[in-house]
């Protein structure tokens, strides 16, 4: 599905990812995990194609077809899907607006009748289940006043609604309490099926307790230096980042 | 500077004509706070760029167009309805160029005790609210256009609620100009809510047609002792309009006061506003959103005078620029000695949508006493970066994303409107605006 070859990103002239691969299939949880710094935010900025993270060399091909060329919101359409480590505040605008825009978006550009309000609602009702929440968080403007943990959790229902095939969360995990961890977990879960993927970045183990890898990958300066099972993950809980750091400089 | 000499002296033979025909009638004491007004205009002349004032605001277009006073109000063609602001039942006050047109109005079914109506035939009638109050808080010593309008003080709204009265269909006034020869009208309203009372009025400044004319225009609104008064005011005057008003609120022991403000139209239009919080535990809020194009100027002058101990105020303006236009924010919050336990918040942000594009936004502070709490924040700039590009994260297409962020930076101001009529009506005419503007 998601194919990176040697990616070189650079954000302001700084390169932060230094030649990374990643293939990742249908079906399949990837966890990318490394230190602060590592790079790990810009490779899923890179995935969403922020036009501020300039890709210098390397591919990413999605289901056979160079992202390289495509606009951020092509590759929503195509079935992309981040959800932000710092999502944005949109003023005035409803969060259920907003989702039945993107939602139509992605639609239209699917041959797929466009969702009036009300049939919309449905949808939503549905799908704000899967995270807990009633309508009032809907009929709020997007992320406006939110607490931290209120905004991930508004990063699932997106996602929950917009049904991607490849989701890449950010640093989903981080600013939530361990039962609104449990809450997102679970609803990232629920949503996985085995026709998409999911690519899930964290700093920490502890998100991986509760959503269960295929694969783990470490990235250290802008480099993936250690892939394995969802053992590894365990092993980095207990030795932390430093000993692969070690083992690069060897090489 | 000859210009406005010219136009002073235009505006001083208006008086003259005024006093011997229109305004004849009207009571003494009437005719000598005209006569002081005039006096006080004839000193000031119109204010030039190097008066503090008006430093961003150059009113030279005004003072060169040679305006007429119209006598009577020529014929509207539009249906007034679709002008108005409201479209559920209301009490509607037509002021036609200028004067009270009672076939064009509809006022039914009034509590008991409450006024609406003409400010001509208050006047004519003695009413002694109107003696007492009128002309008594827009103060027109400094101000050159509230001085010319008070001087032709003679017709607009008048609007009472008695005590405990609470008027459940708000009150438009619709201040409708023709679109026949170049005229200057000077509409006044005179709003008194008294102690305990409810009401929402709407005022609403409009055109049918792309005339030139200019509105002078001067409301005074009493709120009473824990009253209730919910304002809005429409400025959507026909682009080639000027538009100058003072809108000077008093408040009283806990009342509740809130104006919305939305300006879209205008070639240039300046806008005082003067919030008095002169009792304790009295809370004001005043919203606004200006959404400018062409060459459009827009400046507004707020004051919120904190004048006693335990009043909050909160000011929002955020506008809309593109194009050549320009925005002015000059908002002044004042607290009085002794006005202890202030809170007083407010902000202005503007979005400019072109590189030509103006603002120019000044806070002002004045407190004079110690225990208070005074916020204020200032924004001028393009659309967020990181914010488009959440949107198009989501499949949203930039032009999409331009969209609905602009619309989003009107709709906070709108959205604090309680759900309703006007506030469908004014999300409406905002989204509009916008097309017309940016394109659908």
């Amino acid at each position: 599905m998601l194919e990176i070859k040697n990616l070189r990103v650079s954000v302001d002239g700084n390169e932060i990812l230094k030649g990374v691969d990643l293939s990742v299939n249908a079906g399949e949880i990837h966890a990318i995990m490394g230190p602060n710094g590592s790079g790990k935010s810009t490779l899923a900025q890179a995935i969403a194609g922020h036009p501020a993270y300039r890709v210098t060399a390397g591919t990413i091909e999605y289901e056979g077809e160079d992202l390289l060329e495509v606009q951020p919101e092509q590759r929503a359409r195509k079935g992309i899907f981040l959800a932000f480590q710092y999502p944005v505040a949109i003023r005035g605008i409803t969060n259920a607006y907003f989702l039945r825009s993107a939602l139509n978006a992605i639609r239209k550009e699917r041959g797929l009748e466009e969702l009036d309000a009300i049939d919309f609602l449905d949808v939503l009702e549905e799908k704000l289940e899967i995270i807990g929440w009633d309508d009032s968080m809907v009929n709020r403007p997007v992320n406006d006043g939110f607490s931290g943990g209120e905004k991930k959790r508004n990063e699932i229902l997106q996602m929950a609604v917009l049904e991607p095939r490849l989701a890449v969360l950010d640093e989903t995990d981080s600013g939530l309490d361990i039962d609104a961890l449990k809450t997102v977990a679970a609803a990232v879960n629920k949503l996985h099926k085995p026709d998409n993927a999911t690519v899930v970045v964290t700093h920490y183990q502890r998100l991986l307790n509760h959503i269960e890898p295929d694969y783990v990958h470490v990235l250290t300066d802008g480099r993936i230096v250690k892939s394995g099972g969802k053992e590894l993950a365990l092993e980095l809980e207990e030795r932390g980042y430093d000993w692969l750091s070690s083992d690069v400089a060897a090489v | 500077m000859s210009g406005f000499t010219d136009a002073k002296d235009r505006y001083l033979a208006h008086f003259e004509h005024f006093s011997a025909n229109g305004g004849a009638a009207a009571p003494d004491w009437v005719k000598q706070t005209r006569g002081q007004a005039i006096e006080r205009f004839a000193d000031l002349g119109f204010p030039t760029t190097r008066a503090e004032e008006w430093r961003f605001t150059n009113v030279k277009p005004i003072a060169d167009e040679p305006y007429e006073l119209t006598g009577v109000p020529r014929s509207i063609e539009a249906n007034i309805a679709d002008l108005s602001v409201v479209s559920t039942p209301v009490q509607r006050v037509v002021i036609a160029d200028g004067h009270f047109s009672g076939e064009r109005s509809s006022i039914c079914q009034l509590p008991d005790g409450v006024t609406v109506g003409s400010l001509s035939s208050a006047l004519d009638s003695g009413n002694e609210l109107v003696r007492r109050h009128l002309a008594q808080y827009a103060r027109f010593s400094e101000n050159a256009f509230t001085a010319l309008c008070t001087a032709f003080l003679h017709d607009g709204a008048f609007i009472h609620v008695p005590k405990n009265t609470v008027v459940e269909t708000p009150i438009e006034v619709l201040f409708v100009s023709s679109d026949a020869d170049p005229t200057v009208t000077h509409p006044r309203c005179l709003v008194l809510v008294d102690s305990g009372a409810q009401v929402d009025v709407v005022e609403n400044y409009i055109s049918p047609g792309s005339g030139k004319y200019f509105t002078n225009a001067v409301t005074e609104l009493v709120v009473g002792e824990n009253a209730r008064v919910r304002c809005y005011r429409v400025q959507q005057e026909s682009p080639s309009a000027h538009h100058v008003a003072t809108t000077h609120v008093h408040q009283h022991k806990d009342s509740r006061f809130s104006l919305t403000l939305v300006a879209f139209g205008a070639a240039l239009s300046r806008h005082d506003v003067r919030l008095v919080l002169d009792g304790e535990g009295a809370e004001s809020s005043l919203d606004g959103l200006y959404v400018m194009s062409g060459k459009q100027h827009v400046d507004h002058h707020t004051v919120i005078e904190h004048a006693r101990p335990h009043c909050n105020s909160v000011e929002r303006l955020n506008g809309i620029m593109d194009d050549f236009s320009r925005a002015v924010f000059v908002g002044r919050i004042i607290v009085r000695e002794g006005a202890q336990k202030t809170d007083a918040k407010q902000s202005n942000n503007n979005l400019l949508l072109s590189g030509t594009a103006r603002a120019d936004s000044q806070p002002q502070l004045e407190i004079y006493a110690d225990d208070v709490r005074c916020t204020h924040g200032a924004t001028l700039g393009p659309l967020d970066e990181g914010s488009m590009f959440y949107l198009r994260s989501r499949g949203i297409d930039e032009v999409g994303a331009r969209r609905l962020l602009t619309y989003g930076f009107g709709a906070e101001i709108l959205g604090r409107i309680p759900v309703g009529d006007i506030s469908e009506r004014l999300h409406t005419l905002f989204k509009n605006r916008l097309e017309n503007m940016i394109g659908a």
